[in-house]
């Protein structure tokens, strides 16, 4: 499915943290949104998946606004990974993966076979299968993550909305999610601090500042050394890859931006 | 991929223990919760053998004269409304603690937290102290004036948390503690104005909890409103699952979660003042049952609730029981019971879960 965000305006008491941005996803394309903290890249995302109403603007599901679907037909279409963590209940990993199904069922209705194999399918996709019965309080951080990456796919939508799913993952651990990623082919909106990452797995990137998109366009495009020095605010190289040929951005850990550009 | 028919089997078990064992612990429930309800009317001042309980409440239940004399009259008048209305007011309160802690996303909530019950107690403290009613103690008038008191205290935690349309948690639990308090101020007041020590016993019997009230007539509108609070909660039961983790999870799981918490706010604050209304604020219940029910089925509100309203039942039967049984003379208020039981059992059993996990 395609979906498409326009000229989406959302503010919070009066003041508008994201002004006039438009992002499209083909089906099957991959699509991250990266900027510096506060530029409103999990905003979007919020009102992709109305956590947040848009105060002007549309978020188009296929040419129809997500905001005239009933809630649960959207969330057939839609699954969100956000950021937040939860307290800790006392929920099992496969109940909590359990939840993916809550927009297909009925008031009183439990999961039936085929629930479950949706769910067995998930957690075995997040490399979790063998952990379905523990609680989901005992998990590392980067474990819960994957259940909850695996109650998403359990949605079984046409659309994923990742709020930095890479957060507290270690190295491997990152890299085999965004190589399912990858290979779910799935259309996916994205954020993402590592700008090394976003360069590998995107097809397209939209750079926010401030809550407007001031780059869009193929990784190798977009990141250049003048926009990483002007919106992040970074002295970097971007070179590449020796073994995948994506853009590969060596930062200058030594030296922010404006002293760089200064001496 | 070889070990995909291990993992199938392996997960087809374990989903089938889950299931098989809170089964098994509703089956047990079931059967302890009618074992409690029959000896509830057995035991009193005067004995009443079980055997001639059940063939006294047959009687009345398949429409034969029932033979007229006292144990009649005990045990279908006085003991069997008491014993049912323990059970449902345990219910109750086993049902919405489940529901006000994935409400407010705390395990430390419990029905009273959202001041409903402080509004209870001030309206049925007026009733007895101010003499506005002319009920007897906990009669008709006093479940009014509480009642009244637990809608006047909802609607100004309604008022004072709403922000938008919505209620945050937070908001929630702040207003709800805040107006609790000021409510058990005035409560407070208008006790120490009376120097009636009548009323005051009345009053303290009253705040700890009691299910002296019981006839048929005060059954039945807790019963029915239970009843309807546990469909509509039960209803919501995957929604309450996915507040667990979180609003936006909610959200993008197609919940309406702003009409959500407002939907639990009525419903649970409803409930609460119908069963404050009958019985006092029952302290621990509300939040004991809930965290042992987990423990033992998990925290899948699909099993949850129906659990919780179960154990709760059988909880306040034999509580009861032994309230009316520890002293000699006179009746302990059951409100005394739960705490003396509840605070305890409570420690031991998050003590051992801390040690496991």
């Amino acid at each position: 499915m395609r979906i498409a965000v326009e000229d989406l305006v959302v503010s919070f008491s009066g003041r508008a943290v994201v002004c006039g941005v438009d992002v499209v996803a083909e089906p099957g394309e991959i699509v991250g949104l990266v900027g510096p903290n506060g530029s409103g890249k999990t905003t979007v995302l919020r009102t992709i998946y109305r956590h947040l109403r848009p105060a002007a603007g549309r978020v188009l599901l296929d040419g129809r606004d997500i905001r005239k679907l009933n809630p649960s037909r959207a969330a057939r279409h839609v699954a969100a990974l956000p950021q937040e963590r939860g307290t800790d209940f006392e929920l099992s990993v496969r109940e909590v993966v359990a939840m993916g199904r809550t927009p297909y069922k009925r008031a009183f209705s439990g999961d039936d076979t085929s629930d479950r194999d949706i769910i067995a399918t998930a957690l075995e996709q997040v490399g979790m299968v063998d952990h379905g019965g523990r609680p989901f309080s005992a998990l590392s951080g980067g474990e819960r993550q994957r259940v909850l990456l695996a109650r998403a796919l359990a949605q079984q939508p046409d659309v994923l909305v990742l709020d930095e799913p890479t957060n507290h993952l270690d190295m491997r651990h990152q890299i085999e999610l965004l190589a399912l990623l990858r290979a779910q082919r799935r259309t996916t909106v994205i954020t993402l601090h590592d700008l090394n990452a976003a360069a590998s797995l995107c097809d397209r990137l939209h750079v926010l500042r401030d809550g407007v998109v001031v780059a869009s366009g193929a990784p190798r495009v977009v990141l250049t050394v003048d926009l990483l020095a002007e919106v992040f605010g970074v002295h970097a190289a971007v070179v590449e890859h020796p073994l995948t040929g994506d853009p590969l951005i060596a930062f200058d850990h030594n030296t922010p931006a404006e002293s760089a550009t200064i001496s | 991929m070889s070990s995909t028919p291990t993992t199938a089997v392996r997960r087809e078990h374990s989903t089938v223990v889950v299931g098989a064992r809170s089964t098994v612990v509703a089956l047990l429930l079931t059967v302890a919760l009618l074992v409690g309800l029959v000896l509830g009317v057995s035991v009193g001042s005067t004995f009443v053998p079980p055997g001639q309980v059940w063939s006294i409440v047959a009687g009345h239940l398949l429409g034969r004269a029932p033979a007229p004399g006292t144990p009649d009259l005990i045990v279908w008048q006085l003991r069997v409304p008491r014993a049912l209305l323990a059970a449902v007011v345990g219910a109750g309160l086993g049902l919405v603690g489940s529901a006000v802690q994935a409400l407010v996303r705390n395990p430390l909530a419990d029905p009273y937290l959202l001041g409903v019950s402080s509004g209870a107690s001030l309206g049925a403290v007026a009733v007895i102290v101010l003499g506005a009613g002319t009920g007897g103690l906990l009669g008709l008038g006093l479940s009014t004036g509480a009642f009244l008191g637990a809608l006047g205290a909802f609607a100004l935690v309604w008022a004072l948390a709403r922000r938008g349309n919505g209620f945050s948690p937070l908001r929630l639990v702040l207003t709800g503690v805040g107006i609790g308090q000021f409510l058990a101020g005035l409560t407070s007041y208008l006790v120490l104005r009376t120097s009636d020590e009548q009323q005051t016993r009345g009053v303290l019997f009253w705040l700890m909890g009691s299910l002296n009230g019981a006839q048929w007539s005060v059954v039945v509108l807790p019963a029915v409103a239970v009843v309807l609070g546990f469909v509509v909660l039960q209803a919501r039961a995957r929604a309450l699952n996915a507040l667990l983790v979180g609003d936006e999870t909610a959200a993008g799981l197609g919940v309406d979660v702003t009409r959500l918490r407002r939907e639990l706010l009525v419903v649970t604050s409803v409930l609460t003042g119908v069963l404050v209304a009958v019985s006092g604020a029952i302290g621990f219940v509300g939040l004991m049952v809930p965290h042992v029910c987990r423990l033992v089925v998990g925290g899948d509100h699909r099993r949850l609730l129906p659990i919780s309203a179960l154990a709760g039942a059988v909880l306040l039967v034999v509580v009861d029981i032994l309230a009316r049984i520890a002293l000699d003379q006179q009746e302990v208020p059951i409100g005394v019971v739960t705490a003396l039981i509840g605070a305890p059992t409570l420690l031991y059993l998050l003590d051992r879960r801390l040690e496991r996990s």
